[in-house]
């Protein structure tokens, strides 16, 4: 404890006017709307990136390294040279290195609820799902910026979408929106588990085997017919075939369609047991 | 009549096989201090988060300011504010920005939020360390931050969670201080906690709860008064005169004489009605101990403690069990 610490925390004596006039009751606010009441709790997700900036070495680093590391170690062997591979392997990355960072959520979450502010903010009379809403909205900077991070590292590396700068733009939206609605399930996880390190394994579980069993790396065609049975159910393949035909310039609007209505119903499926939990824990 | 601020019966909470509360009855009348006094894991916290909304009971009523607390939580939750036992704010943020961010969660624009957490920190002593993270304020500061978050919105009703417990001397005054200033302009603290000397200095009511049920309840005289007028404690200097001492304090106080695990310390219980009386047979107990020859190094008379307070209490409770199942 430092000497001011000690300091402030001694020398105060409360005072009844100076408490007083802070208490005399003013005409109260009306109550916050949805939307704002989620800003703001997204302003707190970007206050503690702000405090703890070392959390976003997992959408910098991490990003770069899963680019790199498949560009070069697939590329010779898979499409003749990694320059080439990278036109087809980028948005898929892209896709895993995302939806790889949405299980912070549930870490996040399930840190944040042993906490006694989870607590204050319970019994706020507020729209009850802003607070989660504002994990998602500070997390969708997150996945903004591990995007753009993989664009600027495909880019250098040779990476050139004919989609140009529209379409790789709509397909990173397409991402960042999935991945929101997606998220939802580790909110859910978040509440449910008991420690983060249940929650980092149960997503792990999920996680790898929805994004290795894709199309991301390699033609779905040169799998066992089982194993691309379950690739093609995969959303994960949707969505990237959906951002690879965005990128690429010729816009697949049933995929894109398939994507949207995937994240419609996992907010609606996940997002109600995630309230659900939040209100009886 | 008055307006009750709180009044349930029957509230139950069960965790498994653990009925935390377990028929809970409470009136607490707006606008006091009203205590809430039991040992760890007698049901206290989780009384208070079935009244801020936070737990949904299993059985009973509970309603806050005539809202019930199932049925209408948002009316309830627009009208309190709880100081949890852990402290309900966020560490990684300064305490600006903790009351800034609940300052625009109760509706307040940009500009009000800071203008108005800026004033209680002023009001609270934490000016200096506004703009700190929260992790590095002493625990003092942090109980107090964590108030001022409370009363952000000047709340009907406070529920302050053993606000006290693990402060310093100094820091529990001024935790003391900012109760009475709080309810003088209006407001109605619940107030949970272990210290019968705490619930005596703010309460103006208390309910002692064990076993998640409220086994006495009353005015702080009242209570004390209910299982008489103190303790005598006494300290020899050798251990050898202590049956000696035991016997003679046992005919004088007529009531028993309980042996410490120090063997040269004895206290006795004095039954009675008013504390003079309690005074007159203390101060004979002594005089006969110094005729016997027994040496006393130090000899008190003091309140009872909450430790005596409740093993009467419960002792009561169960010996009016017993007889009502004798009568039945």
């Amino acid at each position: 404890m430092s000497a001011t610490t000690t300091e402030t925390g001694t020398s105060f004596v409360p005072a009844a006017d100076t408490l007083g006039a802070v208490l005399a009751p003013g005409a109260r606010p009306p109550r916050p709307g949805a939307l704002s009441a989620s800003l703001t709790f997204g302003w707190r997700a970007m206050l503690k990136i702000k405090h703890v900036p070392e959390q976003l070495f997992d959408v910098t680093a991490f990003p770069i390294m899963m680019t790199l590391m498949f560009t070069y170690l697939f590329g010779g062997a898979l499409a003749g040279s990694p320059t080439e591979y990278l036109q087809f392997l980028l948005p898929g990355i892209m896709v895993t290195s995302v939806v790889m960072i949405t299980m912070y959520t549930g870490v996040e979450v399930n840190k944040d609820i042993e906490k006694g502010v989870f607590d204050r903010f319970r019994t706020l009379p507020i729209w009850r799902p802003s607070t989660m809403v504002g994990y998602l909205l500070g997390d969708a900077f997150r996945y903004t910026m591990a995007a753009t991070v993989i664009l600027v590292v495909g880019l250098v590396l040779g990476f050139r979408p004919q989609g140009g700068v529209v379409g790789v733009l709509a397909a990173i939206a397409l991402l960042v929106v999935f991945s929101f609605a997606f998220s939802w399930i580790w909110t859910m996880f978040g509440l449910l588990l008991r420690s983060e390190k249940s929650v980092m394994g149960v997503s792990m579980l999920v996680l790898f085997p929805l994004t290795f069993l894709s199309n991301v790396y390699v033609d779905p065609q040169t799998m066992p017919g089982w194993l691309q049975a379950f690739v093609g159910v995969n959303p994960i393949s949707h969505l990237v075939t959906a951002a690879r035909s965005l990128m690429a310039g010729s816009p697949d609007a049933g995929e894109i369609t398939w994507v949207l209505v995937c994240g419609a119903v996992s907010i609606v499926v996940f997002g109600a047991l995630t309230m659900r939990l939040y209100n009886r824990k | 009549m008055r307006d009750l601020a709180i009044e349930t019966s029957g509230l139950v909470k069960t965790f498994g096989k653990n009925r935390a509360v377990d028929g809970l009855d409470l009136t607490v009348p707006a606008g006091t201090v009203y205590g809430v006094l039991g040992p760890n894991g007698a049901g206290k916290t989780t009384a208070v988060k079935m009244l801020a909304t936070l737990l949904r009971p299993d059985g009973g009523e509970a309603r806050v300011f005539g809202h019930d607390v199932l049925r209408e939580p948002d009316a309830v939750r627009s009208r309190v504010s709880l100081t949890g036992q852990y402290a309900s704010v966020d560490e990684e943020m300064t305490g600006m920005e903790n009351l800034v961010l609940l300052g625009r969660l109760l509706g307040h624009r940009k500009a009000a939020a800071r203008d108005r957490a800026m004033r209680l920190l002023e009001a609270f002593g934490l000016t200096e360390a506004a703009g700190r993270q929260v992790k590095n304020y002493s625990g003092g500061m942090r109980r107090r931050l964590d108030i001022a978050a409370s009363i952000l919105n000047t709340p009907d009703l406070l529920f302050l969670d053993e606000p006290t417990t693990g402060l310093d001397p100094r820091s529990r005054n001024q935790v003391w201080d900012i109760v009475r200033i709080v309810v003088a302009h209006g407001t109605t603290v619940l107030l949970t906690t272990q210290y019968l000397d705490e619930a005596d200095r703010l309460a103006g009511r208390i309910a002692v709860v064990d076993h998640g049920r409220v086994i006495a309840e009353g005015t702080p005289g009242e209570l004390k008064s209910s299982v008489g007028s103190g303790s005598v404690h006494v300290r020899l200097r050798d251990a050898a005169q202590r049956p000696e001492a035991e016997r003679v304090l046992a005919g004088e106080l007529n009531t028993q004489v309980h042996l410490e695990a120090d063997p040269v310390a004895l206290t006795a219980r004095i039954a009675g009605e008013d504390a003079d009386a309690g005074a007159e047979r203390a101060s004979r107990a002594l005089a006969a101990l110094a005729a016997s020859g027994i040496v006393v190094d130090d000899f008190s008379l003091g309140q009872p403690s909450l430790d005596e307070v409740f093993l009467a209490l419960t002792d009561k409770a169960l010996t009016d069990k017993e007889m009502e199942e004798t009568a039945a």
